[in-house]
């Protein structure tokens, strides 16, 4: 079974160890979550208010989530997603598998430090504005599986998540809530504000 | 004439990507178009459940062996109440087993329809199969969440029985679905099994030899399209599978097609058994007497069942007290996976991702 | 129905042909003498009458005195099934022979073992960490990995 390509897999493997190791000792402390929406000072300007109506109507009326299925919760996305419960409806029935395409990104199921660098590589991927959706108790807390020796305990020590939605796994009728909610944190953002 | 000098390149089909069923890795070297070597990486989703149900009560376990094969829950709780159940020696009320049986095969159409529905899915038919697939995936959670008030994750097996049982509305509802589930499988038949373009990617791609699938351990529709006629439902009958006149279907040639094929056949026989077991389902109580916090006598247990994607078997060790001392899962997928490097080997990289969406794994599983 | 071995009858079988292979066996298992694991699987998986051609699962379990791998075998000709062990005593540096050259079905399986419980696997073609990621340290599924 001898590998043909320029590198040993064992030394690929070492290097992404590595890696690994290096984020789990960054990742002590939770990350806040984005609380720039609740801030009062930030009147926008009269003269910008149409120009953020428009532009925050077209975010949150497309809002394209990037391919991020990790576990069980990923079915309920998938069944969210079809016709039943249909997120056609809302705008979101393209879920691209380009991180450079998308706009949100629902982790759905439970992030283990060996996944961890993928999810900050693709998250770091996605073009401004981003926003992230934590789907599942595994993705919110570490769930069912915390306190286990592989398992992040919740997704915001690793990026900063802007809606939470709890259950295990939550039904569609949940998640859509959820996007819901998003959608008017969106509808309060404002271009006059640095992000 | 010169002669190019070619390199062969590495490339990685990430944890992330819209054809690998989930957090799965391959590091794929090519020369040109071709597939040299290929090396799966798996681990991404090792959440330490057998580390974790070391530190719970026998019944605590159930939750978590519900989150291995996501797909088909109820036989992953039947496995493990099977093991339990050996180990300390506890009989369950027929009424029960009937009842397993036929969650079990409402689970195995379900997670049957899935895996189609996906493998289509990565074929390029993008979207239209699975959407069909789901449409009635959605009637059977249906009739799932009446039973146990769960879509997915259901928990519903106990040690000695079940935890409740069924509202009388179910029974009809099913019987429904019984009736009109034939037509709905004549109907995808139909629709795909003349399709050129199916049969030109599926027809003697992937071919996995007898010997290799008995030799690398591999079970379930993977072992059975291969021509192998080992069945657990038939070979070693658990709960009441010997009272059901069912056929189990086999393959010839081991290609792609033929593991399609079977996973079709096995819904119309799983169809065949419901009906048997509607018809026969005794009154009584759905569980035994067990102690709330079990304690089995010092001892092991190895049991087996046969699920939608191989044999799923539990061993169990036990040391008298509440919680198990060692519960190690034997997961089908995961040993299937052996057999991928094989098969994909001097292929191109569209046949390497339609031979994975055949073998149909759950990382839950694999990874436990 | 898949019939049950019993422990004492195939390590009688065994011990004609191996005289000290067998360590102990009782109704349900057979234990063996770690050197002497690949003749014997060797010849279970030969000989007609046993004829062992699927390895149905292997399991390290650590008691504390000693680390052991359960494997369970399966014949799918003559439709009956054995437990066959191997007990390790070494604690820092355990090593077993692989019947990955026997059964193709150990690859995975082995490293598994190897990832959680530590114990080596001598002939194994690729042992290297599965399910944890190289440079991991320690071996979670031991009793003294808190």
């Amino acid at each position: 079974m001898e590998m043909m390509s320029v590198y040993s897999s064992l030394e690929l493997d070492r290097a992404e160890g590595l890696a690994i190791d290096e984020l789990i000792a960054r990742s002590q402390q939770p990350i806040p979550d984005p609380d720039r929406w609740l801030e009062e000072e930030r009147r926008p300007n009269v003269l910008i208010t149409s120009v953020d109506a428009v532009l925050n109507w077209g975010r949150r009326s497309s809002v394209w989530p990037v391919n991020f299925g990790l576990a069980c919760c990923a079915f309920e996305m998938i069944a969210t997603a079809v016709s039943r419960f249909d997120i056609a409806r809302f705008g979101m029935e393209l879920f691209r598998a380009s991180p450079r395409q998308a706009d949100l990104m629902i982790v759905s199921g439970t992030l283990t430090w060996k996944m961890a660098p993928q999810l900050k590589r693709i998250y770091e991927q996605m073009p401004e504005p981003k926003w992230v959706l934590a789907m599942g108790v595994c993705a919110i807390s570490g769930g069912t599986f915390a306190g286990s020796y592989s398992v992040v305990p919740g997704v915001n020590r690793i990026v900063p998540v802007d809606v939470y939605v709890p259950g295990c796994p939550p039904r569609p009728e949940a998640l859509l809530y959820g996007i819901g909610m998003l959608h008017q944190k969106i509808a309060k953002d404002s271009i006059a504000v640095k992000r | 004439m010169m002669e190019l000098k070619t390199e062969p390149v590495l490339i990685n089909m990430g944890p992330q990507h819209p054809s690998t069923h989930g957090v799965f890795r391959m590091r794929v070297t090519f020369d040109g178009e071709v597939i040299v070597d290929m090396e799966p990486v798996v681990g991404y989703l090792h959440r330490g459940i057998e580390k974790l149900a070391e530190e719970r009560t026998y019944t605590q376990v159930i939750p978590l062996t519900d989150r291995l094969d996501y797909v088909a829950s109820m036989t992953n709780n039947h496995a493990y109440v099977l093991a339990v159940e050996k180990l300390a020696g506890i009989t369950v009320p027929e009424r029960a087993e009937y009842l397993r049986v036929i969650m079990d095969e409402m689970m195995r159409i379900s997670s049957h329809l899935m895996a189609v529905g996906f493998l289509l899915n990565d074929m390029g038919a993008f979207f239209t199969p699975l959407m069909y697939m789901f449409r009635e995936r959605e009637k059977l959670l249906d009739l799932f969440e009446m039973v146990c008030g769960q879509r997915l994750t259901y928990n519903y097996m106990r040690i000695g029985g079940l935890s409740h049982d069924i509202p009388p509305e179910f029974l009809p509802a099913l019987e429904r679905f019984v009736q009109e589930m034939p037509h709905f499988i004549d109907e995808y038949d139909q629709l795909l099994a003349e399709n050129e373009i199916l049969l030109a990617r599926t027809k003697g791609v992937g071919v996995l030899s007898r010997e290799l699938a008995i030799n690398a351990s591999a079970s379930g529709p993977v072992l059975r399209a291969s021509g192998v006629s080992w069945d657990i439902r038939k070979a070693d009958p658990y709960s009441v599978y010997d009272r059901f006149k069912f056929q189990v279907p086999i393959g010839t040639a081991g290609d792609i097609y033929d593991r399609y094929w079977v996973r079709i056949q096995e819904m119309r026989h799983s169809v065949r058994i419901l009906e048997q077991a509607i018809k026969g389902l005794p009154s009584g109580e759905v569980m035994a007497k067990v102690p709330p916090l079990l304690r089995p006598p010092q001892g092991e247990a190895y049991a087996h069942i046969e699920s939608p994607r191989g044999e799923l078997g539990f061993y169990v060790v036990s040391d008298n007290s509440i919680a198990p001392y060692r519960l190690h899962i034997r997961a089908p997928t995961f040993i299937n996976l052996t057999t991928l490097r094989d098969l994909v080997i001097g292929w191109k990289l569209a046949d390497a991702v339609a031979v994975f969406g055949s073998i149909d794994i759950v990382l839950g599983e694999v990874d436990r | 129905m898949t019939t049950a071995l019993s422990g004492q009858e195939v390590s009688r079988q065994i011990g004609e042909r191996f005289p000290d292979a067998v360590l102990q066996s009782d109704e349900a298992a057979v234990v063996l003498r770690g050197e002497s694991l690949l003749e014997v699987a060797q010849f279970l998986k030969t000989t007609p009458g046993l004829e062992f051609d699927y390895l149905a699962s292997i399991s390290g379990v650590d008691y504390l005195d000693y680390l052991e791998v359960v494997y369970h075998l399966t014949s799918m000709k003559n439709n009956h099934s054995l437990v066959l062990k191997v007990r390790c005593w070494d604690r820092d540096k355990p090593s077993l022979p692989s019947v990955v050259s026997l059964w193709r079905g150990a690859d995975f399986q082995e490293r598994e073992v190897y990832d959680l419980v530590g114990i080596a696997f001598s002939g194994h073609p690729n042992l290297k960490r599965i399910l944890l990621w190289e440079g991991f340290e320690g071996h979670p599924l031991r009793r003294d990995y808190l």
